[in-house]
């Protein structure tokens, strides 16, 4: 791969190997993400897709390889989770993980784009500028209604809305959408895949699915990962026709 | 302004406990001072100093509940903050003695003396002068836990393995202060305290002042307290309790924020102590015993974590029960302690005010 | 690491019997001279009548004599005398020795005699001079023993003694003697002797001084450093050397010991830990009443005992082997109780199991208290368990050694259960997949249940093996509790073998600072070490690496 490229990408990897106790998680991947792109990525389950968002997340550390960020202003292998936070990479876990003890609003708020260190939240107060963003967001992911409500009591679907909200609320150049439409019904899932496309107007976007109906509802390019390194790279008809990903993946 | 701003966010139950606070610091000194003796209002000298301490445990329960029931972190290790505060006191307390102690010598406490010490250690020095032994009943305890919190939150130690190392922490301390050559009196502690502050400390009017300064400090720990909890900070404190990875995530460096809590609690705990030492007018080793710190989390627990007030009750209530228990029927205490840990755990998790005061808690009395 | 007086029982000190006094020369010429059996035989009689006086110098003169008489019974008159176990009728004046079974033989012939009870005669009284001139005819009539055993203590008694005047008794010994190692025994303390004796040639002395190097132990540093700063230069300088070599030499030695000790305290540590290595390590519960179930075992020792002692006295030295299984019975079935009526509720909230089984562990104890009262509680040592035996010089006690090997055994056997039993991959299974095990039949909770058990069970056990070098109260158990739990953090949760090198470590780590930093420091030391070891590396020594399955 030609070094000189990496500096348009938003998110550069390249040779990252991950081992647990022998275990070859991830492989050699290599992957580029170019500034505004969307791109799912499909593979079975022990393919690397979560250990490659930890990776990327500062979570793991990976034993060999590059993972750069920005046009490859930053070595997110030297950096915690919290400066990548702040640096504008924003995740969205398998099962939704939001703060149930909260109000719906109180999440989005400690989500929003602010100052993240300790004597500057302990003074933080609210502001119409705040209140103005929370309004927007509460829009574009519909829970208006559930503004008082605490997250705890929402419903699975509202859940992954809020958590796609609170990634919306830090305001990230990336995100990562780990498998946003487990467990939705159908009508879910397309909105999901609108949600998406929306968001994917101001923030580029890497979607982990299994749900290959979803993917194609999606039309954007996929990364296939198979034993921790990329199978294939195409459109989603290329890759459905490619016999190796036929074999490892759809037709099993 | 201040005032204003936490005022507007109490609730009723937390209304009636800073009332119930302000109006016994007030009313408790003036029923023992002025009431005669046998009338219905007196309130004995013994009282006087048992709600003293008590006051003192509310604030150690308020601080433990600050870092276990709003982030997370049980410590079984305040204790040793508590131990810590009231030994930098009763250090001014013996410096303070003089020349009236057993051996009259005017440098140096007691029991140096008898260790035919003929230096006074440097870990003395200035501890005649309140204004420093002050100074440390924080900054010994808020630099313990700095220390220790800046190892254990930076290597993400959580959950019951940094209950197992608070726990191991103050039994360590526990070990060094029963040790002559630490110089903090060994075994037997610091006692036999003259004055303090120019006041004897058994004077009548001196304890009904400790009294209403103990509790002065329990409001003081709880407006702090409810600052820090009703901020944007006590959201994220509340974040990190049910979801640290989330809350690393979105950006936020999750153990400068236990830090600062752990810190704050800390030195919470240290006051506590410093108020305590001169009320029961001894301090010894046996105050760092893990045993202490566990009995504090069960104050917490019973009454109810995350909520401030539900710990200052709980304090209060369990220290009433074990007063009367053990004065009564000594061997049923433990029993009755050891059931009140099961039970509270398995049928009422949430606490007295947890589960039946939590309409009536302010703006963010949590769950 | 139990506290080190809870640890170490004062063991009864090696009585140093023979005292410095200077013995009366004239049993030594005799017996050097050699007995002279037909010219003395008759006179026998009359010497024993020396005890029947009741007058002190009588005694310590019939001692003498009967030294020097070379008479078969010779020793044992003078043994009994010395305990206490001479006598003679008052009507005739006969001496008897009493056995330590009460048998009453003829002083003269060592025949039984039947007809007469011990409390029809009077005891011969002793007094010091008596009691000097008892030791010094011991030393000479030992040296004369048939038995080697005998001869060899004898030859170390002088020498400790350091008793100049048993000089010529110890060349004549030398002379006679066949056994090769008393040979040695005897030849050091005759060494130790000339090392000072100025009389001897230059030659002599050297030679004794590379004896003694050779014995090389403290005994032997004393007696080169005993080489006075008057003595020849050859002499001094030799001695110098061979007593730094014999420093160096102990100081090895001491190291080794200290291994040791390290090895017994770290089995120790084992034995508290293993039982919390399954239910922390494996199943992810914090049980702060493991230490009580620690001290449940050793209750079950204790009254084990007292049964014993009341229906079957002679199965006392069988009582350990009693009180194993009951032991993990009764800690088994109390952990099992605890588990069904608490633990189960409380599965993935591991801080509420930790406040609720602080609480099972307060009324443990209280319990405890109630029943058998809160002092101390006498737990013997059965017969195996007791004293000490020398390997290479260093003293070890028996019930230490025992508890090493017997540590041993239980991790085998845990090892065992949990690789090859059927319930040990089932368990295995559960603690992997819960669901997983639960959707092929495995009944999970019942596995949880046993687990639990097997876990206090252990610790139970453990008990009955801390009763013998610990004090048996109520609060046992809050002594290893810690030190259990920074075992188990320390070696890294969820493995066994972690366990074991920890708590080895820890026991060698600590007994090695001990005489650096005394007890209580080191222990000190070694908690901030595993504190700041746990921040370093918050999974342990062995830690389980893997993708984690959280959030």
């Amino acid at each position: 791969m030609n070094a000189g490229r990496t500096t348009d990408a938003l998110l550069y990897l390249d040779g990252v190997s991950v081992s647990f106790d022998g275990f070859k998680a991830l492989n050699q991947l290599a992957l580029l993400i170019a500034p505004g792109e969307m791109r799912a990525i499909v593979g079975p389950n022990g393919a690397g897709k979560t250990t490659m968002m930890d990776v990327i997340t500062g979570k793991t550390r990976p034993d060999t390889g590059d993972v750069l960020f920005d046009g490859g202003r930053h070595d997110l292998t030297r950096l915690d989770e919290a400066t990548i936070a702040e640096l504008g990479i924003g995740r969205k876990f398998q099962k939704p993980t939001v703060f149930e003890s909260h109000t719906v609003e109180d999440n989005l708020r400690l989500a929003l784009k602010a100052p993240r260190s300790v004597f500057p939240t302990l003074a933080a107060r609210r502001t119409a500028e705040e209140k103005a963003r929370l309004d927007e967001l509460f829009a574009t992911v519909k829970l208006d209604a559930q503004r008082r409500t605490q997250a705890g009591g929402l419903s699975h679907g509202q859940k992954q809305w809020l958590e796609i909200g609170m990634l919306l609320a830090q305001d990230p150049a990336l995100l990562l959408v780990d498998e946003p439409v487990a467990g939705m019904t159908d009508a879910e899932t397309f909105e999901t895949a609108e949600l998406l496309k929306r968001i994917n107007r101001t923030h580029s976007v890497v979607v982990v699915e299994h749900d290959m109906a979803f993917v194609r509802e999606l039309g954007v390019k996929v990364t296939v990962l198979h034993e921790g390194s990329v199978l294939a790279e195409g459109t989603i008809d290329q890759v459905s026709a490619d016999q190796r990903v036929v074999e490892v993946y759809l037709g099993r | 302004m201040i005032v204003q701003r936490l005022a507007g966010r109490l609730g009723l139950s937390e209304l009636a406990f800073v009332a119930i606070v302000a109006g016994l610091a007030v009313l408790v000194p003036l029923a023992n001072l002025t009431m005669p003796e046998g009338s219905l209002l007196h309130v004995s000298n013994a009282s006087v100093v048992l709600f003293g301490k008590w006051m003192c445990y509310a604030l150690l329960a308020l601080s433990l509940d600050l870092v276990w029931g709003y982030c997370g972190i049980l410590s079984l290790g305040h204790g040793a903050f508590f131990a810590l505060g009231g030994y930098a006191m009763g250090m001014y307390l013996m410096r303070t003695i003089g020349t009236r102690g057993v051996y009259g010598n005017a440098l140096l406490p007691d029991f140096m003396v008898f260790l035919n010490w003929k230096e006074l250690p440097f870990t003395w020095y200035f501890f005649d002068w309140f204004g420093y032994a002050a100074l440390m009943v924080m900054l010994v305890p808020g630099i313990l836990a700095f220390v220790l919190g800046w190892f254990a939150f930076r290597s993400r130690v959580t959950g019951v393995y940094l209950s197992i190392i608070t726990q191991a922490v103050t039994y360590a301390l526990q070990l060094a202060f029963f040790r002559n050559d630490m110089g903090f009196g060994g075994n037997n502690g610091l006692t036999d305290f003259k004055d303090i502050l120019g006041f004897q400390v058994q004077a009548q009017s001196t304890r009904a002042a400790l009294f209403a300064l103990s509790a002065l400090a329990l409001l003081g720990g709880f407006a702090a307290a409810k600052a820090i909890v009703s901020s944007k900070l006590g959201l994220v404190l509340v974040a990190i309790r049910d979801a640290e990875t989330r809350t690393r995530f979105i950006g936020y460096r999750v153990e400068h924020y236990k830090l600062f809590v752990f810190v704050v609690s800390a030195v919470m705990a240290g006051i506590a102590g410093a108020l305590y030492v001169p009320q029961v007018g001894i301090i010894n080793p046996s105050e760092f015993s893990p045993a202490n710190s566990i009995e504090a989390v069960i104050w917490v627990a019973v009454g109810g974590r995350g909520t401030l007030v539900g710990a200052a009750l709980g304090a209060v209530l369990v220290n009433a029960a074990k007063t009367w228990l053990t004065a009564a029927l000594p061997t049923l205490w433990l029993f009755v302690l050891g059931a009140l840990f099961i039970l509270v755990t398995l049928f009422l998790p949430r606490g007295i005010v947890g589960t039946f005061g939590a309409k009536f808690l302010g703006r963010r009395g949590t769950k | 690491m139990p506290s080190p007086s809870g640890g170490i029982r004062p063991m009864p000190e090696l009585k140093r019997l023979l005292p410095r006094f200077i013995a009366p020369l004239l049993v030594l010429a005799a017996l050097v001279l050699g007995p002279a059996p037909g010219a003395l035989a008759q006179s026998v009689g009359d010497t024993l009548a020396k005890f029947a006086t009741d007058r002190f110098p009588d005694t310590a003169r019939g001692v003498e004599e009967i030294a020097r008489s070379g008479h078969p019974t010779a020793l044992e008159i003078v043994e009994a005398l010395g305990e206490n176990r001479l006598a003679y009728s008052q009507a005739d004046r006969s001496v008897y020795v009493i056995g330590k079974d009460d048998q009453v033989r003829s002083a003269e012939t060592g025949a039984p005699v039947a007809d007469i009870a011990p409390n029809q005669l009077r005891r011969v009284r002793i007094n010091n001079p008596v009691r000097s001139a008892i030791a010094a005819a011991l030393g000479a009539l030992r040296l004369n023993s048939a038995d080697p055993v005998q001869r060899r203590a004898a030859a170390e008694a002088i020498m400790q003694a350091h008793d100049a005047d048993q000089a010529p008794a110890l060349e004549a010994a030398l002379g006679r003697e066949k056994d090769a190692r008393v040979a040695t025994a005897i030849s050091q303390a005759l060494a130790a002797l000339r090392i000072v004796d100025t009389k001897q040639p230059e030659s002599v002395r050297l030679a004794a001084i590379d004896t003694l190097a050779e014995r090389g132990d403290r005994e032997a540093l004393v007696m080169l450093r005993n080489v006075p700063a008057e003595a020849p230069a050859a002499i001094r300088q030799r001695a110098e050397r061979a007593a730094a070599a014999v420093e160096r030499r102990l100081s090895i030695l001491g190291g080794v010991q200290n291994v040791f000790f390290g090895l017994s305290l770290g089995s120790v540590l084992l034995l508290a830990a293993i039982g919390l290595a399954i239910t922390f390590g494996v199943m992810g519960i914090i049980n702060m009443a493991h230490g009580e179930m620690v001290m449940l075992g050793a209750y079950t020792t204790f009254a084990v005992q007292e049964f014993l002692r009341t229906s079957a006295p002679g199965l006392f030295d069988w009582s350990l082997l009693f009180a194993l299984p009951l032991a993990f019975l009764v800690a088994g079935g109390v952990g099992i109780g605890i588990e069904r009526t608490i633990i189960r509720f409380l599965y993935g909230r591991p801080l509420e199991t930790l406040l609720a089984t602080w609480g099972v562990s307060l009324a443990l104890q209280q319990a405890v208290r109630t029943i058998f009262g809160s002092s101390n509680r006498e737990v013997g040592n059965p017969a195996f368990m007791t004293g000490s035996f020398d390997l290479f010089g260093i003293s070890l006690t028996w019930s230490r050694m025992w508890i090493v090997v017997f540590t041993i055994a239980v991790f085998a056997f845990l090892l065992f259960v949990i690789r090859y039993t059927d319930y040990g991959l089932r368990m295995r299974a559960v603690v992997q997949n819960r669901a997983m095990a639960g959707s092929v039949g495995i009944r999970t909770n019942w596995i949880d249940a046993l687990t639990f058990g097997l876990g206090s069970g252990i610790a139970g056990i453990a008990g009955v093996a801390l009763s013998q070098i610990d004090n048996v109260s109520p609060n046992l158990g809050q002594g290893y509790i810690i030190d259990s739990f920074m075992v188990v953090v320390f070696g890294g949760v969820g493995s066994l073998w972690g366990t074991l090198v920890a708590a080895l470590t820890l026991g060698i780590a600590n007994k090695l600072l001990e005489p650096l930093a005394g007890a209580v420091l080191g222990k000190i030391l070694i908690l901030v070490f595993i504190i700041l070891f746990i921040q370093k590396r918050p999974r342990g020594l062995f830690a389980q690496k893997g993708r984690t399955a959280e959030s």
